[in-house]
C-alpha cells in the first residue's frame, strides 16, 4: 500500500472537488483528490445540463453563484480553455398567479445581493422569447448575466489546471475509511492506499452521507434521480435558460436552454422525488417532458431528441447546500448536498473552501456559512429549486 | 442529363416505375418511384449531400442503413436521413449548410397530444432479416402472438441485397437459392400467420428499465411495447476504418453500396475500389461487376482474404486485382474521391516504403468486417427483461447461419413460453455451428484423370458449409459429407454403372460458380467447357473472343464462344460454352470480363494518418484522440468530454470500435480502456412524437 502525506485530501473529483483542488493547489497546498471513477466528473457532473445562475433566493447561494459566474464567464480569457460559456441569461416564466407571486417575492433579496434581474411583463418577455406560448403568459423574471457552459469541458479544464498547479488525483480508488486520531482527522484509506492529511474535504456528491458516516457523522443528504436529454443542434433561436416552476403530475419544474453548440438540453424535477441511486432510463420521461415543453414553446415539436440520461441530485431537506467544518471531527470539511447545483456553485464553493482551509475568511463568509451550516435546523424552503 | 439508374440487371428484376419531379437546390430532377432521397440524388449524379456544420466538410452517404447520420439533408425544410426517407413528388431537397433552422410554428397553436399507446405482446422481435423472420415463423406456427418490427420499407433485411445463390445447407437453409428470393419466401411464409404482426418502417428506439420498448411506429408515431420476451435480431453494422480521406464523399460501406445498387437499382460509381477481402467485400465486388461497374482493385491487409475462396476466385477470374498484404493509405480528392493510395505491408502489418501505388477511382468501399448491433440485447439484460439474440446481433456469420439461428431462438422462445414442450433437436445446434464456421483448410486442385466422356470439373477447394451440388446431381455422383457439409465435394465417376450425362445442373446450381463441365465427346482434342455466367446475356455472344482463366484468374487460353445458353427455370445463370485445348480444359474455370487495370502516374503524396476522421458526426480526428491517449487518458468518457467524439447523432456506433483500435495501436491493453455507456435513443426522433403527436404518413411513393 502506498503512503503519502498531503495538506488536504478532497474526496470526489466532481463539480465541487475538482475546482477546489485547483484553488487549493494555486494557494500552495499539497492536495490529493480521490475518486472512484476513472476520470474527473464521471458521476453527476457530466449529467448536469450546464445551467449557470446566480438567480437564487438567499444571500449565500446568490453570492456563491455570482462568484461562480464570474469564474466561468472569464475562464477563457484567464485560462484559455473554451468551456462553451454563453451568457444567455435565465428566464423563470409565470403562467399562473402563484408563480408570479413567488418570483416577485424573491426579487428584492435578489437585487439586494447584487443580482441583475428584473420582472418582464408578458409582451416584453415575448420580445425576448418570440416562440414562447403567449396564452396565459403573465410575465417572468429575466437575469441576463446568468448563462450556461459545458460541465464536461469545465471539469476537464479545472482538472488539467489543477494538475498543472501541482494537485494529485487518484482515480479508480474507493474511500474505505476515514482515519481519526483523538477527534482529529488524519487521513484516508482506500483499497490500494493510505493517505495522510490534517484536512479532508467531503465533496462526494450523492455519496456524501456514506463518506460522512465514516467519520461518525450523519448528514441529511440523499440523492433524487432526475432525467434529462439533449437534442440535435439547430440554428440559435433563443438564448436564456427557460424555467417553468408549475408542478404537474409526475414532474415539479422543468427547464431547458439552447447550448452553445445549438443543442437543446432539458431536464425535469420528478414529483414526487425518486429517491435513491437508480440512474436507469425510464419510459415515462420523454412523453412527460415533451408535452410540457411543446405547450410552452410549440416550435420545439420538431426538434429531434438525440440522447437521454439520468443523474443524481444530492438533496438536503431544505434545498440548500451543506458547507462547513465538522464540529465532531476536527479537520473534516463538508461541501455536500448541492441539490443539483454543484456545477453552478462549484467554483464559488471551491474558493470558499480554500479560504476556510487557509484560515482567511472573506467578509461575507460568516453570513454565507450561517445559511449553509451543517448544524442548521433545515426548516426553511428554497423557492427556486 | 445524368441518369445513373439501372434499367437492366442480369439477376434483379427491373420494374418499370413512373418517374416524377423533385428539386435539389432548386434544380428540377427526376426520381423513380420507390427511391429513397439518397438513391434519387445518386441517380442524378449527386453525391455531396450536405456540408458539416463544424467545418463545412462535404458529406456523402456512409452506411445507407439508418445507423449513422452522415446523409442528412433538408427535405421540405426538415432534416432527415436521406437513406431512410422516400423521395416524394415535388419534394424540395436542400443540403444542410451550417446548422439547420428549426421550422417556425405559430406559438399560440398547441397541437393535440394523444396518449402514447402501450401494447403487450408475448414476443417482440426487433429486426425482420433472416434471423428475425425465421424466428417469427417458428413462433407463428405455434400460435404465439408476436410483433416484428423493422426499420426498412420491406422485410428481408440484407437478404434483399443478395443476388447470389446462398451457401449452406439445402436441407436447413435454402442453399442454392438467391438471397433476394429467400427474402420473398420468408416474407410470404410470415404472412400466413395472423398471430404475427409486422410493422415496417418502425425503428426500436430504446429498451427502458420498466421493461418497455419504445418504438417509432411506421415513422409516424411513438408507441411503447411491453413484451414477455424480446428477441433482438438487429443484424450487424459495418466497421469503419481510419485513413486520411476516409470522410470524403465516395467513401462508404459495402452494405451502403449494395443498398444503392441492388435494392434501389442505382449505379453510384464507375470505378470502384474495395478495402477488405471478407465475404462482404468480395460479394460487393461481384455485385458491382453485375451492375456494369469497373472494380479497379481490392486490398486485404492479411496475407489471404478472409472470405470464401470461391468468392475471391470469382472476382479474380473476372479480372479484379486482389491485393493481399496490402493496405489503404489514403483516399484522395478535393470534394470527393478521385483516387486511392495503397501500399504493401509486411508480416507485422507495417508499411513497406516504396510500394505505394495510386489508383484512379471514384468510390472506395469499406468492407473491413461487421459488429453486432447488440445495444438492445445488452440493455434488456441489464434491465432483466427476458431476451434472446439471433443472427449477426448474436454472432457475426453468414446469412444462412442467421436463418438457422433464428429458427433455433424461435423454438427456444416457444419453449420458454410453454407452447412447445419438446426438446430442441440436438443436431440443430450442430448444424448452427457448422453454418457459422469460418472457411477451413484449402486443398490443391485435383481433377479426374480421364480425358473422355463428360464430367464436372470441381474448382471448390476450401472447406465451407455448402452442399447444393450434391443435392442437384440426379445420379448422386457428387457427394458432400452429410454429417459435415464443410467437407469439399467428391465426384464419383459412376454409381451403379451410370456416369455423368452432362445435365449441367451442378454447373448452374453451385453458389460459388465453381463447377464447370468438360465434354470430350465431340472433340477429344478440343473439349467443350461449360462455364456458369451471371451477367447480362447480351454482353456475350457466340463468336466473341474470350480470355479463359484458371481458378485464380491466370490466363490459360483465348477462344471463341461456341454458344450461350439460358435454360428456363435455371434461375438467371447462363451457360457459356467454349472449346479449348485438352491440356487446359479441366483447369478452365471462368472467363475474364474486365480489362487490365492501370495505375495512374500521379506522384504519391504522403498524408498524415492523424488526419483520419474517427468520429464522423463531430469531425474528430485520429490525431486529437491519439494525443489524449498518449497523455494517459484511458476513459473513453473523458475523450468524449474533451473532443465530443461519440456525442453525435449516430450515438457512438461508428467511432467506438475505431477508438479502441487507436488504443490498440498505442499499445494500451483492452482491459485498461473504459467504455462509455450506451444510452437511448437509437436514432434521433422529433420531440413532438413523444408527446403523442403523429407525423403525416408518407404518401405517393410507396413501392407497389
Amino acid at each position: 500500500m502506498s503512503r503519502a502525506e498531503y495538506d488536504v485530501i478532497v474526496i470526489g473529483a466532481g463539480s465541487v472537488g475538482t475546482p477546489t483542488a485547483l484553488f487549493l493547489a494555486q494557494k500552495g497546498f499539497k492536495v490529493l483528490v480521490i475518486d472512484r471513477n476513472p476520470s474527473p466528473g464521471q458521476s453527476s457532473n457530466k449529467r448536469a445540463i450546464g445551467g449557470l445562475r446566480a438567480t437564487h433566493s438567499d444571500p449565500a447561494k446568490i453570492r456563491l453563484g455570482l462568484r461562480s459566474l464570474k469564474i466561468f464567464s472569464t475562464w477563457k480569457e484567464t485560462y484559455g480553455d473554451d468551456i462553451e460559456w454563453l451568457q444567455g441569461g435565465y428566464c423563470f416564466v409565470a403562467y399562473r398567479e402563484e408563480e408570479e407571486k413567488t418570483l416577485k417575492s424573491v426579487l428584492p433579496v435578489q437585487k439586494k445581493y447584487g443580482l441583475k434581474i428584473d420582472w418582464l411583463e408578458a409582451d416584453e418577455l415575448r420580445k425576448l422569447l418570440p416562440d414562447l406560448n403567449p396564452r396565459g403568459l403573465r410575465g417572468g423574471t429575466y437575469s441576463p448575466e446568468d448563462g450556461h457552459a459545458s460541465p464536461l469541458l469545465a471539469v476537464e479544464a479545472f482538472y488539467r489546471h489543477a494538475l498543472r498547479a501541482g494537485a494529485e488525483f487518484r482515480f479508480r480508488e474507493n474511500v474505505r475509511e476515514l482515519v481519526t486520531e483523538g477527534g482529529k482527522i488524519s487521513g484516508v484509506v482506500t483499497e490500494t492506499g493510505r493517505y495522510a492529511a490534517p484536512v479532508v474535504i467531503n465533496a462526494a456528491g450523492a455519496w456524501a452521507a456514506e463518506i460522512a458516516r465514516m467519520a461518525g457523522m450523519e448528514i441529511p443528504v440523499k440523492p433524487d434521480s432526475h432525467e434529462a436529454a439533449v437534442t440535435e443542434p439547430v440554428k440559435r433561436f433563443f438564448d436564456p435558460m427557460i424555467v417553468d416552476l408549475r408542478p404537474v403530475k409526475g414532474s415539479a419544474n422543468y427547464y431547458f436552454y439552447q447550448h452553445a453548440t445549438g443543442q437543446i438540453i432539458f431536464c425535469i424535477t420528478p414529483n414526487p422525488s425518486i429517491w435513491g441511486f437508480d440512474e436507469r432510463e425510464t419510459s415515462e420521461f420523454l412523453p412527460m417532458v415533451s408535452r410540457r415543453m411543446i405547450e410552452l414553446m410549440p416550435r420545439l415539436q420538431n426538434i429531434r431528441v438525440r440522447r437521454t440520461w439520468r443523474g443524481l441530485y444530492p438533496m438536503t431537506p431544505d434545498g440548500f447546500p451543506i458547507v462547513g467544518w465538522s464540529k465532531e471531527v476536527e479537520g473534516f470539511l463538508l461541501a455536500v448536498g448541492m441539490c443539483g447545483q454543484g456545477f453552478m456553485l462549484g467554483p464559488g464553493v471551491a474558493e470558499l473552501l480554500t479560504r476556510l482551509v487557509a484560515g482567511q475568511p472573506g467578509p461575507d463568509d460568516e453570513e454565507i456559512l450561517s445559511y449553509l451550516s451543517p448544524y442548521r435546523n433545515f426548516v426553511s424552503e428554497e423557492k427556486l429549486k | 442529363m445524368i441518369d445513373n439508374r439501372l434499367y437492366k440487371h442480369p439477376i434483379l428484376p427491373v420494374e418499370e416505375k413512373p418517374l416524377f419531379t423533385f428539386y435539389f437546390q432548386g434544380k428540377e430532377l427526376k426520381a423513380r418511384e420507390g427511391e429513397t432521397i439518397a438513391s434519387a440524388l445518386f441517380a442524378n449524379g449527386i453525391r455531396i449531400l450536405s456540408y458539416h456544420h463544424r467545418d463545412g466538410a462535404p458529406q456523402g452517404i456512409f452506411c445507407a442503413n439508418g445507423q449513422c447520420a452522415q446523409c442528412l439533408v433538408l427535405a421540405d425544410g426538415f432534416p432527415v436521413k436521406s437513406c431512410m426517407e422516400f423521395i416524394r413528388p415535388g419534394m424540395k431537397i436542400e443540403p444542410v449548410v451550417g446548422l439547420p433552422e428549426l421550422p417556425a410554428v405559430n406559438p399560440e397553436e398547441i397541437p393535440e397530444f394523444k396518449p402514447i399507446e402501450q401494447l403487450e405482446f408475448s414476443v417482440l422481435i426487433i429486426g425482420g432479416g433472416p434471423a428475425g423472420l425465421s424466428a417469427a415463423i417458428e413462433l407463428g406456427q405455434r400460435g404465439v402472438d408476436c410483433l416484428l418490427v423493422d426499420d426498412k420499407h420491406r422485410l428481408g433485411g440484407k437478404l434483399v441485397l443478395q443476388t447470389h445463390r446462398f451457401f449452406g445447407s439445402v436441407d436447413a437453409v435454402f442453399a442454392g437459392t438467391r438471397g433476394i428470393d429467400i427474402a420473398t419466401r420468408l416474407e410470404n411464409e410470415i404472412k400466413k400467420f395472423p398471430n404475427v404482426s409486422v410493422w415496417l418502417r418502425s425503428t426500436a428506439l430504446a429498451v427502458f428499465s420498466d421493461k418497455k420498448v419504445g418504438i417509432l411506429k411506421e415513422g409516424t408515431k411513438y408507441v411503447l411495447v411491453k413484451p414477455k420476451i424480446l428477441l433482438v435480431a438487429t443484424g450487424a453494422r459495418e466497421k469503419s476504418l481510419a485513413f486520411p480521406g476516409n470522410d470524403l464523399p465516395g467513401v462508404y460501406g459495402a452494405g451502403a453500396f449494395q443498398t444503392l445498387v441492388n435494392r434501389d437499382l442505382v449505379k453510384p460509381t464507375e470505378r470502384l475500389f474495395i478495402v477488405g477481402g471478407g465475404n462482404v467485400g468480395l460479394i460487393a465486388g461481384y455485385h458491382a461487376l453485375q451492375a456494369g461497374i469497373q472494380v479497379v482493385g481490392l486490398v486485404e491487409v492479411m496475407p489471404e482474404v478472409g472470405g470464401y475462396k470461391v468468392h475471391k476466385d470469382k472476382l479474380a477470374r473476372l479480372g479484379v486485382p486482389i491485393l493481399t498484404s496490402h493496405t489503404i493509405l489514403s483516399a484522395n480528392g478535393k470534394d470527393s474521391v478521385e483516387s486511392v493510395t495503397i501500399a504493401r505491408v509486411d508480416e507485422k502489418f507495417q508499411l513497406i516504403p516504396g510500394t505505394e501505388k495510386t489508383i484512379k477511382c471514384d468510390t472506395v468501399l469499406i468492407a473491413v468486417g461487421l459488429d453486432p448491433v447488440n445495444e438492445f440485447y445488452l440493455k434488456a439484460r441489464e434491465f432483466d427483461l427476458p431476451v434472446y439474440a439471433a443472427g449477426d446481433a448474436e454472432e457475426i456469420a453468414e446469412a444462412s447461419a442467421a436463418i438457422f439461428s433464428g429458427k433455433i431462438r424461435g423454438l427456444e422462445i416457444a419453449r420458454a413460453l410453454g407452447v412447445y414442450t419438446g426438446e430442441i433437436p440436438e443436431d440443430w445446434y450442430r448444424t448452427a455451428e457448422i453454418l457459422k464456421s469460418r472457411p477451413g483448410p484449402t486443398y490443391s486442385e485435383q481433377y479426374p484423370e480421364k480425358e473422355e466422356g463428360v464430367y464436372p470439373a470441381i474448382h471448390c477447394l476450401q472447406e465451407i458449409p455448402c452442399d447444393p451440388c450434391s443435392a442437384v446431381c440426379p445420379r448422386k455422383l457428387i457427394e458432400v459429407d452429410r454429417s459435415d457439409i464443410r467437407k469439399i465435394p467428391v465426384y464419383y465417376d459412376e454409381k451403379d454403372g451410370k456416369g455423368c450425362t452432362g445435365c449441367e445442373r451442378c454447373v448452374v446450381f453451385c453458389p460459388g460458380l465453381a463447377i464447370t463441365l468438360v465434354d470430350y465427346r465431340k472433340n477429344p482434342e478440343f473439349p467443350e467447357v461449360t462455364i456458369p455466367f451471371e451477367f447480362l446475356k447480351e454482353t456475350i455472344n457466340p463468336g466473341d473472343e474470350v480470355i479463359l482463366v484458371d481458378i485464380s484468374g491466370q490466363e490459360l487460353a483465348r477462344s471463341r464462344v461456341n454458344s450461350v445458353k439460358s435454360i428456363k427455370g435455371n434461375d438467371r445463370t447462363i451457360l457459356v460454352k467454349v472449346s479449348v485445348p485438352k491440356a487446359v480444359a479441366r483447369k478452365v474455370s471462368g472467363l475474364r470480363i474486365q480489362p487490365e487495370i492501370k495505375e495512374i502516374e500521379e506522384k504519391y503524396q504522403s498524408r498524415i494518418p492523424d488526419e483520419a476522421i474517427i468520429c464522423r458526426c463531430e469531425r474528430v480526428t485520429a490525431g486529437e484522440i491519439r494525443k489524449l491517449i498518449r497523455e494517459g487518458v484511458r476513459d473513453i468518457n473523458e475523450i468524449k468530454a474533451i473532443t465530443r467524439a461519440g456525442m453525435g447523432p449516430c450515438g457512438a456506433k461508428t467511432c467506438t470500435p475505431l477508438v479502441h483500435r487507436l488504443f490498440q495501436e498505442e499499445g494500451v491493453p483492452e482491459s485498461e480502456i473504459i467504455d462509455q455507456p450506451k444510452r437511448p435513443l437509437f436514432i434521433e426522433v422529433p420531440l413532438g412524437l413523444f408527446a403523442g403527436l403523429e407525423k403525416q404518413k408518407e404518401t405517393g411513393n410507396e413501392p407497389r
